[in-house]
Protein backbone atom coordinates (compact mmCIF):
# COMPACT_ATOMS: atom_id res chain seq x y z
CA UNK A 1 0.00 0.00 0.00
CA UNK A 2 1.37 3.46 -1.24
CA UNK A 3 1.71 6.01 1.53
CA UNK A 4 -0.48 8.70 0.29
CA UNK A 5 -3.46 5.44 0.36
CA UNK A 6 -2.42 4.81 3.56
CA UNK A 7 -2.94 8.39 5.25
CA UNK A 8 -6.30 8.78 3.15
CA UNK A 9 -7.59 5.37 4.79
CA UNK A 10 -6.98 6.65 8.09
CA UNK A 11 -8.32 10.00 7.39
CA UNK A 12 -11.60 7.82 6.55
CA UNK A 13 -11.13 6.01 9.43
CA UNK A 14 -11.18 8.76 11.37
CA UNK A 15 -14.14 10.39 9.92
CA UNK A 16 -15.46 7.15 10.23
CA UNK A 17 -14.84 7.19 14.04
CA UNK A 18 -15.92 10.59 14.33
CA UNK A 19 -19.75 9.35 13.11
CA UNK A 20 -20.33 6.51 15.15
CA UNK A 21 -18.28 7.08 18.62
CA UNK A 22 -15.64 5.50 20.22
CA UNK A 23 -17.19 2.94 22.11
CA UNK A 24 -16.82 -1.06 21.39
CA UNK A 25 -20.48 -0.73 20.10
CA UNK A 26 -19.66 1.13 16.98
CA UNK A 27 -16.93 -1.39 15.37
CA UNK A 28 -19.49 -3.20 13.58
CA UNK A 29 -20.92 -0.02 11.82
CA UNK A 30 -17.18 1.16 10.82
CA UNK A 31 -16.61 -2.25 9.89
CA UNK A 32 -19.47 -2.31 7.59
CA UNK A 33 -18.74 0.88 6.26
CA UNK A 34 -15.32 -0.06 5.39
CA UNK A 35 -16.34 -2.78 3.80
CA UNK A 36 -19.20 -1.63 1.88
CA UNK A 37 -16.19 1.22 0.35
CA UNK A 38 -13.46 -1.50 -0.06
CA UNK A 39 -14.95 -5.06 -0.30
CA UNK A 40 -12.59 -5.93 2.31
CA UNK A 41 -10.95 -4.84 5.83
CA UNK A 42 -7.31 -4.97 5.37
CA UNK A 43 -4.56 -5.14 7.85
CA UNK A 44 -3.90 -2.05 7.88
CA UNK A 45 -7.35 -0.77 8.45
CA UNK A 46 -7.90 -3.17 11.00
CA UNK A 47 -5.11 -1.50 13.29
CA UNK A 48 -6.69 1.95 12.23
CA UNK A 49 -9.53 1.29 14.06
CA UNK A 50 -8.00 -0.90 16.80
CA UNK A 51 -5.93 2.15 17.75
CA UNK A 52 -9.18 4.51 17.54
CA UNK A 53 -11.10 2.25 19.65
CA UNK A 54 -8.44 1.64 21.91
CA UNK A 55 -8.52 -2.26 21.51
CA UNK A 56 -6.06 -5.04 20.48
CA UNK A 57 -5.90 -5.54 16.53
CA UNK A 58 -7.38 -8.93 17.03
CA UNK A 59 -10.09 -7.73 18.50
CA UNK A 60 -11.16 -6.40 15.41
CA UNK A 61 -9.80 -9.41 13.31
CA UNK A 62 -11.67 -11.83 15.86
CA UNK A 63 -15.09 -9.90 15.07
CA UNK A 64 -14.20 -9.90 10.85
CA UNK A 65 -13.65 -13.47 11.05
CA UNK A 66 -16.83 -13.99 12.87
CA UNK A 67 -19.29 -12.40 10.08
CA UNK A 68 -19.52 -14.26 6.55
CA UNK A 69 -20.57 -10.34 4.99
CA UNK A 70 -16.93 -8.93 6.55
CA UNK A 71 -13.63 -9.69 4.69
CA UNK A 72 -10.42 -9.40 5.61
CA UNK A 73 -9.00 -10.89 2.13
CA UNK A 74 -9.08 -8.86 -1.07
CA UNK A 75 -12.63 -9.53 -3.16
CA UNK A 76 -13.62 -8.54 -6.62
CA UNK A 77 -14.92 -4.91 -6.61
CA UNK A 78 -18.38 -6.42 -6.56
CA UNK A 79 -19.17 -9.14 -4.94
CA UNK A 80 -22.29 -11.72 -6.18
CA UNK A 81 -24.27 -14.04 -3.29
CA UNK A 82 -26.04 -16.82 -4.74
CA UNK A 83 -28.84 -18.10 -2.16
CA UNK A 84 -27.73 -22.16 -1.56
CA UNK A 85 -31.02 -22.59 0.45
CA UNK A 86 -33.66 -25.21 -0.18
CA UNK A 87 -36.32 -22.97 -0.86
CA UNK A 88 -34.10 -21.70 -4.05
CA UNK A 89 -32.66 -24.93 -4.67
CA UNK A 90 -36.00 -26.25 -5.45
CA UNK A 91 -36.68 -23.72 -8.52
CA UNK A 92 -33.46 -23.57 -10.09
CA UNK A 93 -30.44 -22.38 -7.90
CA UNK A 94 -28.59 -25.46 -9.22
CA UNK A 95 -28.85 -24.21 -13.19
CA UNK A 96 -28.43 -20.75 -11.74
CA UNK A 97 -25.19 -21.69 -10.06
CA UNK A 98 -23.89 -23.59 -13.44
CA UNK A 99 -24.68 -20.48 -15.75
CA UNK A 100 -22.68 -18.59 -13.36
CA UNK A 101 -19.48 -20.44 -12.99
CA UNK A 102 -19.52 -20.57 -16.28
CA UNK A 103 -19.87 -17.41 -17.36
CA UNK A 104 -17.97 -16.19 -14.86
CA UNK A 105 -14.99 -19.08 -15.46
CA UNK A 106 -14.97 -19.22 -11.66
CA UNK A 107 -16.17 -21.75 -8.64
CA UNK A 108 -18.02 -20.22 -5.44
CA UNK A 109 -15.70 -19.02 -3.06
CA UNK A 110 -13.27 -17.23 -6.29
CA UNK A 111 -12.82 -13.89 -7.81
CA UNK A 112 -12.88 -13.39 -11.55
CA UNK A 113 -8.81 -12.34 -12.64
CA UNK A 114 -9.99 -8.81 -13.13
CA UNK A 115 -10.89 -8.51 -9.70
CA UNK A 116 -14.60 -7.56 -11.19
CA UNK A 117 -16.55 -10.16 -9.46
CA UNK A 118 -16.53 -12.26 -6.11
CA UNK A 119 -18.74 -15.40 -6.34
CA UNK A 120 -20.16 -16.79 -3.02
CA UNK A 121 -23.09 -18.33 -1.62
CA UNK A 122 -25.27 -17.25 1.07
CA UNK A 123 -27.83 -18.72 2.75
CA UNK A 124 -31.40 -17.65 2.71
CA UNK A 125 -31.65 -14.26 1.83
CA UNK A 126 -35.71 -14.11 2.27
CA UNK A 127 -36.70 -14.14 -1.11
CA UNK A 128 -38.50 -17.65 -0.71
CA UNK A 129 -41.09 -17.09 -2.62
CA UNK A 130 -39.68 -15.40 -5.44
CA UNK A 131 -36.46 -18.25 -5.64
CA UNK A 132 -34.28 -18.47 -6.82
CA UNK A 133 -32.48 -15.25 -5.61
CA UNK A 134 -28.95 -13.37 -5.53
CA UNK A 135 -27.67 -10.22 -3.46
CA UNK A 136 -25.17 -8.72 -5.78
CA UNK A 137 -23.35 -5.84 -3.46
CA UNK A 138 -26.97 -4.77 -1.96
CA UNK A 139 -28.98 -5.11 -4.83
CA UNK A 140 -31.48 -8.30 -4.91
CA UNK A 141 -32.65 -10.21 -8.05
CA UNK A 142 -35.20 -12.59 -7.93
CA UNK A 143 -36.90 -14.91 -9.55
CA UNK A 144 -33.83 -15.51 -11.62
CA UNK A 145 -33.00 -17.96 -14.79
CA UNK A 146 -29.53 -18.33 -16.41
CA UNK A 147 -30.53 -16.09 -18.80
CA UNK A 148 -31.29 -13.31 -16.75
CA UNK A 149 -28.44 -14.05 -14.21
CA UNK A 150 -26.19 -14.21 -17.32
CA UNK A 151 -27.77 -10.32 -18.14
CA UNK A 152 -27.01 -9.14 -14.53
CA UNK A 153 -23.41 -10.50 -14.38
CA UNK A 154 -22.96 -8.47 -18.23
CA UNK A 155 -23.96 -5.59 -16.80
CA UNK A 156 -21.85 -5.22 -13.62
CA UNK A 157 -18.68 -3.09 -13.89
CA UNK B 1 -35.75 -4.82 -7.16
CA UNK B 2 -37.75 -2.43 -5.99
CA UNK B 3 -36.87 -1.25 -2.63
CA UNK B 4 -39.36 1.60 -2.28
CA UNK B 5 -42.30 0.80 0.36
CA UNK B 6 -45.41 0.18 -1.65
CA UNK B 7 -49.01 -1.29 -0.31
CA UNK B 8 -50.37 -4.40 -1.27
CA UNK B 9 -53.68 -5.16 -0.42
CA UNK B 10 -53.43 -7.86 2.44
CA UNK B 11 -56.03 -9.72 4.42
CA UNK B 12 -55.68 -10.89 7.98
CA UNK B 13 -57.77 -11.16 10.76
CA UNK B 14 -55.08 -9.55 13.26
CA UNK B 15 -51.75 -8.04 11.73
CA UNK B 16 -53.09 -7.39 8.15
CA UNK B 17 -56.52 -5.51 9.49
CA UNK B 18 -57.28 -1.63 9.57
CA UNK B 19 -54.23 0.47 11.09
CA UNK B 20 -53.43 3.96 10.98
CA UNK B 21 -49.74 5.48 12.07
CA UNK B 22 -49.68 6.69 15.47
CA UNK B 23 -53.30 5.65 16.25
CA UNK B 24 -51.74 3.18 18.74
CA UNK B 25 -48.94 5.49 20.49
CA UNK B 26 -51.79 8.31 20.81
CA UNK B 27 -53.23 5.00 22.43
CA UNK B 28 -51.20 4.24 24.61
CA UNK B 29 -50.68 7.32 26.12
CA UNK B 30 -54.31 8.19 26.85
CA UNK B 31 -54.41 3.97 28.67
CA UNK B 32 -51.20 4.71 30.99
CA UNK B 33 -48.82 1.86 31.70
CA UNK B 34 -50.51 -0.54 33.69
CA UNK B 35 -52.98 -0.84 31.03
CA UNK B 36 -51.29 -1.49 28.23
CA UNK B 37 -49.83 -3.98 30.25
CA UNK B 38 -53.15 -5.22 31.46
CA UNK B 39 -54.30 -5.37 27.90
CA UNK B 40 -51.16 -6.86 26.62
CA UNK B 41 -51.49 -9.81 29.30
CA UNK B 42 -55.38 -10.32 28.48
CA UNK B 43 -54.31 -10.72 24.95
CA UNK B 44 -52.15 -13.71 25.76
CA UNK B 45 -49.71 -12.63 22.90
CA UNK B 46 -46.52 -14.65 22.78
CA UNK B 47 -43.23 -14.09 21.02
CA UNK B 48 -43.36 -14.37 17.39
CA UNK B 49 -39.87 -15.57 16.57
CA UNK B 50 -40.97 -19.41 17.46
CA UNK B 51 -40.18 -19.80 21.20
CA UNK B 52 -43.18 -18.15 22.26
CA UNK B 53 -42.32 -16.04 25.75
CA UNK B 54 -45.34 -14.68 26.44
CA UNK B 55 -44.71 -11.21 25.65
CA UNK B 56 -46.60 -9.40 28.18
CA UNK B 57 -44.47 -11.00 30.59
CA UNK B 58 -41.49 -10.27 29.02
CA UNK B 59 -42.27 -6.50 29.40
CA UNK B 60 -43.51 -6.69 33.38
CA UNK B 61 -39.97 -8.50 33.97
CA UNK B 62 -38.08 -5.70 32.16
CA UNK B 63 -40.49 -3.26 33.91
CA UNK B 64 -39.91 -4.16 36.99
CA UNK B 65 -36.07 -5.07 36.49
CA UNK B 66 -33.74 -1.81 38.19
CA UNK B 67 -31.21 0.22 35.70
CA UNK B 68 -30.63 3.64 35.14
CA UNK B 69 -31.52 2.99 30.92
CA UNK B 70 -33.91 0.47 29.08
CA UNK B 71 -33.57 -0.74 26.17
CA UNK B 72 -36.21 -1.92 23.24
CA UNK B 73 -34.48 -3.90 20.27
CA UNK B 74 -36.21 -5.62 17.60
CA UNK B 75 -35.48 -8.27 16.17
CA UNK B 76 -35.16 -8.38 12.79
CA UNK B 77 -32.58 -10.72 11.76
CA UNK B 78 -34.51 -13.10 10.06
CA UNK B 79 -32.65 -15.92 8.95
CA UNK B 80 -34.32 -18.97 9.51
CA UNK B 81 -34.63 -20.70 5.79
CA UNK B 82 -37.82 -20.12 4.17
CA UNK B 83 -38.78 -17.12 6.79
CA UNK B 84 -39.64 -13.22 4.76
CA UNK B 85 -42.82 -12.57 6.85
CA UNK B 86 -40.31 -9.46 8.61
CA UNK B 87 -39.02 -8.53 5.52
CA UNK B 88 -42.95 -8.16 4.07
CA UNK B 89 -43.67 -6.51 7.73
CA UNK B 90 -40.89 -3.76 7.09
CA UNK B 91 -41.28 -3.15 3.51
CA UNK B 92 -45.00 -2.78 3.69
CA UNK B 93 -46.59 -2.22 7.56
CA UNK B 94 -43.05 -0.26 8.83
CA UNK B 95 -46.14 1.76 10.87
CA UNK B 96 -47.37 -1.27 12.97
CA UNK B 97 -43.41 -2.36 13.77
CA UNK B 98 -42.34 1.28 14.66
CA UNK B 99 -45.37 1.98 16.61
CA UNK B 100 -45.00 -0.83 18.56
CA UNK B 101 -41.40 -0.13 19.37
CA UNK B 102 -42.67 3.75 20.56
CA UNK B 103 -45.24 1.66 22.69
CA UNK B 104 -42.87 -0.68 24.25
CA UNK B 105 -40.53 2.39 25.03
CA UNK B 106 -43.40 4.15 26.91
CA UNK B 107 -44.92 1.16 28.97
CA UNK B 108 -40.86 0.69 29.81
CA UNK B 109 -39.93 3.98 30.46
CA UNK B 110 -36.80 3.26 27.44
CA UNK B 111 -35.54 6.12 25.44
CA UNK B 112 -33.77 3.95 22.74
CA UNK B 113 -34.65 1.66 20.68
CA UNK B 114 -32.76 -0.80 18.18
CA UNK B 115 -33.62 -2.34 14.75
CA UNK B 116 -31.38 -5.01 14.74
CA UNK B 117 -31.45 -5.29 10.97
CA UNK B 118 -30.06 -8.42 9.30
CA UNK B 119 -27.25 -7.82 6.58
CA UNK B 120 -29.17 -9.31 3.77
CA UNK B 121 -31.75 -6.76 4.44
CA UNK B 122 -29.64 -4.36 3.87
CA UNK B 123 -31.40 -2.90 0.67
CA UNK B 124 -34.55 -1.67 2.41
CA UNK B 125 -32.05 0.44 5.09
CA UNK B 126 -32.40 3.67 3.61
CA UNK B 127 -36.39 3.72 2.87
CA UNK B 128 -36.75 2.86 6.68
CA UNK B 129 -34.33 5.31 7.80
CA UNK B 130 -36.87 7.83 6.10
CA UNK B 131 -39.82 6.35 7.71
CA UNK B 132 -38.35 7.16 10.55
CA UNK B 133 -37.59 10.82 9.85
CA UNK B 134 -41.14 11.25 8.45
CA UNK B 135 -42.15 9.76 12.32
CA UNK B 136 -39.85 12.42 13.79
CA UNK B 137 -41.11 15.22 11.77
CA UNK B 138 -45.32 14.32 12.95
CA UNK B 139 -43.78 14.03 16.25
CA UNK B 140 -43.90 10.31 16.65
CA UNK B 141 -40.34 9.70 17.71
CA UNK B 142 -37.52 12.00 19.57
CA UNK B 143 -38.23 14.40 22.18
CA UNK B 144 -41.82 14.43 24.20
CA UNK B 145 -43.95 12.40 21.79
CA UNK B 146 -47.51 13.74 21.35
CA UNK B 147 -46.54 16.76 23.50
CA UNK B 148 -46.55 14.67 26.54
CA UNK B 149 -43.65 15.61 28.73
CA UNK B 150 -40.69 13.40 29.44
CA UNK B 151 -42.12 11.02 26.56
CA UNK B 152 -38.78 10.62 24.48
CA UNK B 153 -37.61 8.43 22.42
CA UNK B 154 -35.87 7.38 19.43
CA UNK B 155 -34.88 4.70 17.28
CA UNK B 156 -31.93 3.84 15.51
CA UNK B 157 -31.17 0.75 12.93
CA UNK B 158 -28.36 -1.43 13.47
CA UNK B 159 -26.76 -4.18 10.68
CA UNK B 160 -25.96 -7.30 10.88
CA UNK B 161 -23.39 -8.95 8.82
CA UNK B 162 -24.89 -12.76 7.51
CA UNK B 163 -24.65 -14.35 10.90
CA UNK B 164 -27.83 -16.42 11.39
CA UNK B 165 -27.06 -17.23 15.16
CA UNK B 166 -27.67 -13.95 15.83
CA UNK B 167 -30.95 -14.04 15.86
CA UNK B 168 -30.48 -15.53 19.23
CA UNK B 169 -31.30 -12.75 21.62
CA UNK B 170 -28.10 -12.80 23.58
CA UNK B 171 -26.09 -13.34 20.51
CA UNK B 172 -27.63 -10.47 18.71
CA UNK B 173 -26.50 -8.11 21.96
CA UNK B 174 -23.03 -9.19 21.80
CA UNK B 175 -23.14 -8.80 18.04
CA UNK B 176 -25.11 -5.13 18.82
CA UNK B 177 -21.82 -4.17 21.63
CA UNK B 178 -19.45 -5.22 18.91
CA UNK B 179 -18.92 -8.46 19.45
CA UNK B 180 -18.63 -11.84 17.49
CA UNK B 181 -22.28 -12.85 17.87
CA UNK B 182 -21.61 -15.57 19.81
CA UNK B 183 -24.39 -16.21 22.59
CA UNK B 184 -24.17 -15.48 26.18
CA UNK B 185 -25.09 -17.82 28.93
CA UNK B 186 -28.36 -17.13 30.55
CA UNK B 187 -29.32 -16.01 33.05
CA UNK B 188 -29.15 -13.40 33.45
CA UNK B 189 -31.72 -13.12 30.64
CA UNK B 190 -31.40 -10.12 28.78
CA UNK B 191 -35.10 -8.69 30.51
CA UNK B 192 -32.28 -7.61 33.42
CA UNK B 193 -28.75 -7.95 31.93
CA UNK B 194 -29.33 -7.05 28.40
CA UNK B 195 -27.36 -4.54 25.83
CA UNK B 196 -24.62 -2.63 27.85
CA UNK B 197 -25.85 -4.87 30.60
CA UNK B 198 -29.19 -2.56 30.91
CA UNK B 199 -32.57 -4.15 31.06
CA UNK B 200 -33.48 -5.03 27.53
CA UNK B 201 -36.48 -6.48 25.40
CA UNK B 202 -35.80 -8.19 22.84
CA UNK B 203 -39.17 -8.41 20.85
CA UNK B 204 -39.22 -10.24 16.95
CA UNK B 205 -40.90 -8.06 14.09
CA UNK B 206 -44.07 -9.48 14.40
CA UNK B 207 -44.16 -9.39 17.83
CA UNK B 208 -44.16 -5.51 17.74
CA UNK B 209 -46.41 -5.87 15.13
CA UNK B 210 -49.12 -7.25 16.89
CA UNK B 211 -48.66 -4.51 19.96
CA UNK B 212 -50.73 -1.46 18.09
CA UNK B 213 -53.70 -3.76 17.06
CA UNK B 214 -53.80 -4.82 20.88
CA UNK B 215 -54.37 -1.61 22.57
CA UNK B 216 -56.70 -0.22 19.69
CA UNK B 217 -58.87 -2.99 19.43
CA UNK B 218 -58.45 -4.94 23.43
CA UNK B 219 -56.31 -7.89 24.64
CA UNK B 220 -60.23 -9.38 24.51
CA UNK B 221 -60.50 -8.85 20.88
CA UNK B 222 -57.02 -10.60 20.28
CA UNK B 223 -57.86 -13.67 22.31
CA UNK B 224 -61.12 -14.31 20.09
CA UNK B 225 -59.10 -15.90 17.22
CA UNK B 226 -56.45 -18.81 17.63
CA UNK B 227 -57.10 -21.24 20.03
CA UNK B 228 -57.22 -21.13 24.10
CA UNK B 229 -53.78 -21.35 24.43
CA UNK B 230 -52.53 -19.49 20.86
CA UNK B 231 -53.81 -16.42 20.65
CA UNK B 232 -54.17 -14.41 17.94
CA UNK B 233 -53.20 -15.22 14.43
CA UNK B 234 -50.05 -16.32 12.88
CA UNK B 235 -47.84 -14.76 9.70
CA UNK B 236 -47.17 -17.96 7.78
CA UNK B 237 -44.26 -17.65 5.13
CA UNK B 238 -45.19 -20.15 2.55
CA UNK B 239 -42.97 -21.26 0.15
CA UNK B 240 -41.71 -24.72 -2.00
CA UNK B 241 -43.98 -26.77 -4.17
CA UNK B 242 -47.09 -24.53 -4.30
CA UNK B 243 -48.63 -22.74 -6.58
CA UNK B 244 -49.27 -19.23 -4.45
CA UNK B 245 -46.03 -19.01 -2.52
CA UNK B 246 -46.07 -15.85 -0.16
CA UNK B 247 -47.13 -14.77 3.28
CA UNK B 248 -50.44 -15.51 5.23
CA UNK B 249 -52.16 -14.54 8.20
CA UNK B 250 -54.14 -17.41 9.47
CA UNK B 251 -55.20 -17.85 13.23
CA UNK B 252 -53.55 -20.16 15.59
CA UNK B 253 -55.45 -23.68 15.18
CA UNK B 254 -55.48 -23.53 11.34
CA UNK B 255 -54.86 -27.41 9.96
CA UNK B 256 -51.78 -28.45 7.76
CA UNK B 257 -54.01 -29.98 5.47
CA UNK B 258 -56.46 -26.29 5.49
CA UNK B 259 -52.44 -24.37 4.55
CA UNK B 260 -52.07 -26.38 1.81
CA UNK B 261 -55.78 -26.14 0.14
CA UNK B 262 -54.94 -22.34 0.44
CA UNK B 263 -51.62 -21.77 -0.91
CA UNK B 264 -52.20 -24.31 -3.51
CA UNK B 265 -50.33 -27.28 -3.11
CA UNK B 266 -50.52 -30.33 -4.70
CA UNK B 267 -49.08 -34.08 -4.38
CA UNK B 268 -47.76 -32.81 -1.49
CA UNK B 269 -45.48 -35.51 0.19
CA UNK B 270 -44.55 -33.51 3.68
CA UNK B 271 -44.12 -29.64 5.09
CA UNK B 272 -41.17 -28.40 6.77
CA UNK B 273 -42.78 -26.27 9.52
CA UNK B 274 -40.03 -23.60 11.78
CA UNK B 275 -37.30 -23.89 8.85
CA UNK B 276 -34.13 -25.67 9.06
CA UNK B 277 -34.95 -26.00 13.02
CA UNK B 278 -38.29 -26.95 12.60
CA UNK B 279 -39.60 -30.48 11.74
CA UNK B 280 -40.77 -32.18 8.88
CA UNK B 281 -44.43 -33.93 8.89
CA UNK B 282 -45.10 -36.35 6.57
CA UNK B 283 -49.01 -36.36 4.67
CA UNK B 284 -50.23 -38.86 6.92
CA UNK B 285 -49.95 -35.95 10.22
CA UNK B 286 -51.45 -32.90 7.67
CA UNK B 287 -54.65 -32.95 10.26
CA UNK B 288 -52.46 -31.27 12.94
CA UNK B 289 -52.81 -27.67 13.86
CA UNK B 290 -50.21 -24.64 13.99
CA UNK B 291 -50.26 -23.70 17.65
CA UNK B 292 -48.05 -23.63 20.51
CA UNK B 293 -49.95 -26.85 22.06
CA UNK B 294 -49.06 -28.79 18.79
CA UNK B 295 -46.65 -27.59 16.16
CA UNK B 296 -45.53 -24.24 17.49
CA UNK B 297 -43.70 -22.53 14.86
CA UNK B 298 -42.26 -19.11 13.88
CA UNK B 299 -43.94 -19.39 10.44
CA UNK B 300 -41.63 -20.95 7.56
CA UNK B 301 -43.63 -23.63 5.90
CA UNK B 302 -41.66 -24.84 2.69
CA UNK B 303 -43.57 -27.75 0.85
CA UNK B 304 -42.37 -30.77 -0.67
CA UNK B 305 -44.04 -32.44 -3.44
CA UNK B 306 -43.94 -36.43 -4.28
CA UNK B 307 -40.53 -35.44 -6.42
CA UNK B 308 -38.36 -34.54 -3.62
CA UNK B 309 -35.70 -36.40 -2.29
CA UNK B 310 -35.95 -36.25 1.17
CA UNK B 311 -32.30 -37.04 1.94
CA UNK B 312 -31.43 -34.43 -0.50
CA UNK B 313 -33.54 -31.79 1.34
CA UNK B 314 -32.06 -32.67 4.53
CA UNK B 315 -28.58 -32.81 3.58
CA UNK B 316 -29.21 -28.80 2.58
CA UNK B 317 -30.39 -28.25 5.99
CA UNK B 318 -27.16 -29.70 7.70
CA UNK B 319 -24.96 -27.96 5.17
CA UNK B 320 -26.30 -24.60 6.13
CA UNK B 321 -25.88 -25.45 10.21
CA UNK B 322 -22.46 -26.65 10.17
CA UNK B 323 -22.16 -23.16 8.37
CA UNK B 324 -24.10 -21.19 10.54
CA UNK B 325 -22.96 -22.63 13.88
CA UNK B 326 -20.94 -19.82 15.88
CA UNK B 327 -18.63 -22.85 16.85
CA UNK B 328 -18.64 -21.78 20.68
CA UNK B 329 -20.10 -25.11 22.49
CA UNK B 330 -18.91 -28.75 21.48
CA UNK B 331 -22.55 -29.96 21.30
CA UNK B 332 -23.33 -28.12 18.39
CA UNK B 333 -20.04 -27.57 16.69
CA UNK B 334 -18.33 -31.42 16.24
CA UNK B 335 -22.38 -32.66 16.38
CA UNK B 336 -23.83 -30.98 13.17
CA UNK B 337 -20.22 -31.99 11.65
CA UNK B 338 -21.16 -35.36 12.57
CA UNK B 339 -24.85 -35.82 11.43
CA UNK B 340 -23.61 -34.08 8.02
CA UNK B 341 -21.27 -36.82 7.98
CA UNK B 342 -23.67 -39.27 8.67
CA UNK B 343 -25.94 -38.24 5.90
CA UNK B 344 -23.07 -38.06 3.40
CA UNK B 345 -22.72 -41.82 4.41
CA UNK B 346 -26.25 -42.67 4.05
CA UNK B 347 -25.91 -40.88 0.17
CA UNK B 348 -23.03 -42.88 -0.47
CA UNK B 349 -24.75 -46.33 1.44
CA UNK B 350 -22.16 -47.03 3.74
CA UNK B 351 -23.79 -47.16 7.24
CA UNK B 352 -25.21 -49.53 9.55
CA UNK B 353 -28.73 -49.06 11.69
CA UNK B 354 -26.61 -49.05 14.89
CA UNK B 355 -24.62 -46.21 13.30
CA UNK B 356 -27.85 -44.02 12.77
CA UNK B 357 -29.25 -45.17 16.12
CA UNK B 358 -26.09 -43.94 17.73
CA UNK B 359 -26.43 -40.09 15.34
CA UNK B 360 -30.08 -40.05 16.53
CA UNK B 361 -28.49 -40.52 19.66
CA UNK B 362 -26.04 -38.08 18.95
CA UNK B 363 -29.08 -35.37 18.07
CA UNK B 364 -30.92 -35.77 21.29
CA UNK B 365 -27.92 -35.28 23.27
CA UNK B 366 -27.13 -32.23 21.40
CA UNK B 367 -30.86 -30.82 22.17
CA UNK B 368 -30.42 -30.92 25.71
CA UNK B 369 -26.14 -30.30 25.69
CA UNK B 370 -26.09 -27.12 23.37
CA UNK B 371 -25.78 -23.95 25.01
CA UNK B 372 -28.20 -22.09 22.38
CA UNK B 373 -31.48 -22.85 20.32
CA UNK B 374 -29.00 -23.32 17.39
CA UNK B 375 -27.83 -26.66 18.74
CA UNK B 376 -30.48 -27.59 20.56
CA UNK B 377 -32.49 -27.46 17.23
CA UNK B 378 -30.56 -28.06 14.58
CA UNK B 379 -30.66 -32.23 15.25
CA UNK B 380 -34.80 -31.74 14.83
CA UNK B 381 -34.64 -32.13 10.72
CA UNK B 382 -32.23 -35.04 11.24
CA UNK B 383 -34.55 -36.91 13.59
CA UNK B 384 -37.86 -35.96 11.66
CA UNK B 385 -36.93 -36.85 8.67
CA UNK B 386 -34.57 -40.16 8.82
CA UNK B 387 -37.95 -40.94 11.09
CA UNK B 388 -40.91 -40.22 9.09
CA UNK B 389 -38.90 -40.81 5.89
CA UNK B 390 -37.28 -43.89 6.70
CA UNK B 391 -39.23 -46.06 4.02
CA UNK B 392 -38.11 -43.80 1.18
CA UNK B 393 -34.53 -43.22 2.34
CA UNK B 394 -33.42 -46.78 3.75
CA UNK B 395 -35.64 -49.05 1.92
CA UNK B 396 -35.70 -48.33 -1.79
CA UNK B 397 -34.82 -50.13 -4.64
CA UNK B 398 -32.42 -47.46 -5.96
CA UNK B 399 -28.31 -47.22 -5.62
CA UNK B 400 -28.98 -46.06 -2.08
CA UNK B 401 -29.48 -48.75 0.60
CA UNK B 402 -28.44 -51.40 -1.28
CA UNK B 403 -24.80 -51.22 -0.37
CA UNK B 404 -26.01 -50.74 3.59
CA UNK B 405 -24.47 -53.46 5.72
CA UNK B 406 -27.82 -54.04 7.74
Amino acid sequence: MLVFEKNALSEEIEELVSKFGTERSALMPILQSIQRKYKYISDFAQQEVAKLLNIHPVEVYSVISFYSFLHSKPQGRNIIRLCQTISCDMVGKREVADAIKRELGINFGETTKDRRITLEYTNCVGMCEQGPAMIVNERVYTKLDPEKAVKILSEIR
Amino acid sequence: METKIKKIERKGPVIFSEYSRGTGIKKAVELGRNDILFELKTSGLKGRGGAGFPTATKWMLTAASIGKKKYIVCNADEGEPGTFKDRVLLLEYPELVFDGMVVAGFTLGAKEGIVYLRGEYEYMFKSLEDYLEGMRKDNLLGKNILGKDDFNFDITIRLGSGAYVCGEETALIESLEGNRGEPRNRPPYPVNTGYMGYPTVVNNVETLAAVPHILMKGGEWFKQHGTNKSTGSKLFSVSGDCMRPGVYELPWGTTISELMIIVGAENTKAVQIGGASGVCIPKSQFDRTFAYEDIATGGSIIVFNESRDMLYVLKNFMEFFVEESCGQCTPCRIGNTKLLEGIEKIEQGDYTFGYINTLKELGRTMQVASKCGLGQSSPNPFISILENFKEEIFHTNGERGTNGKA
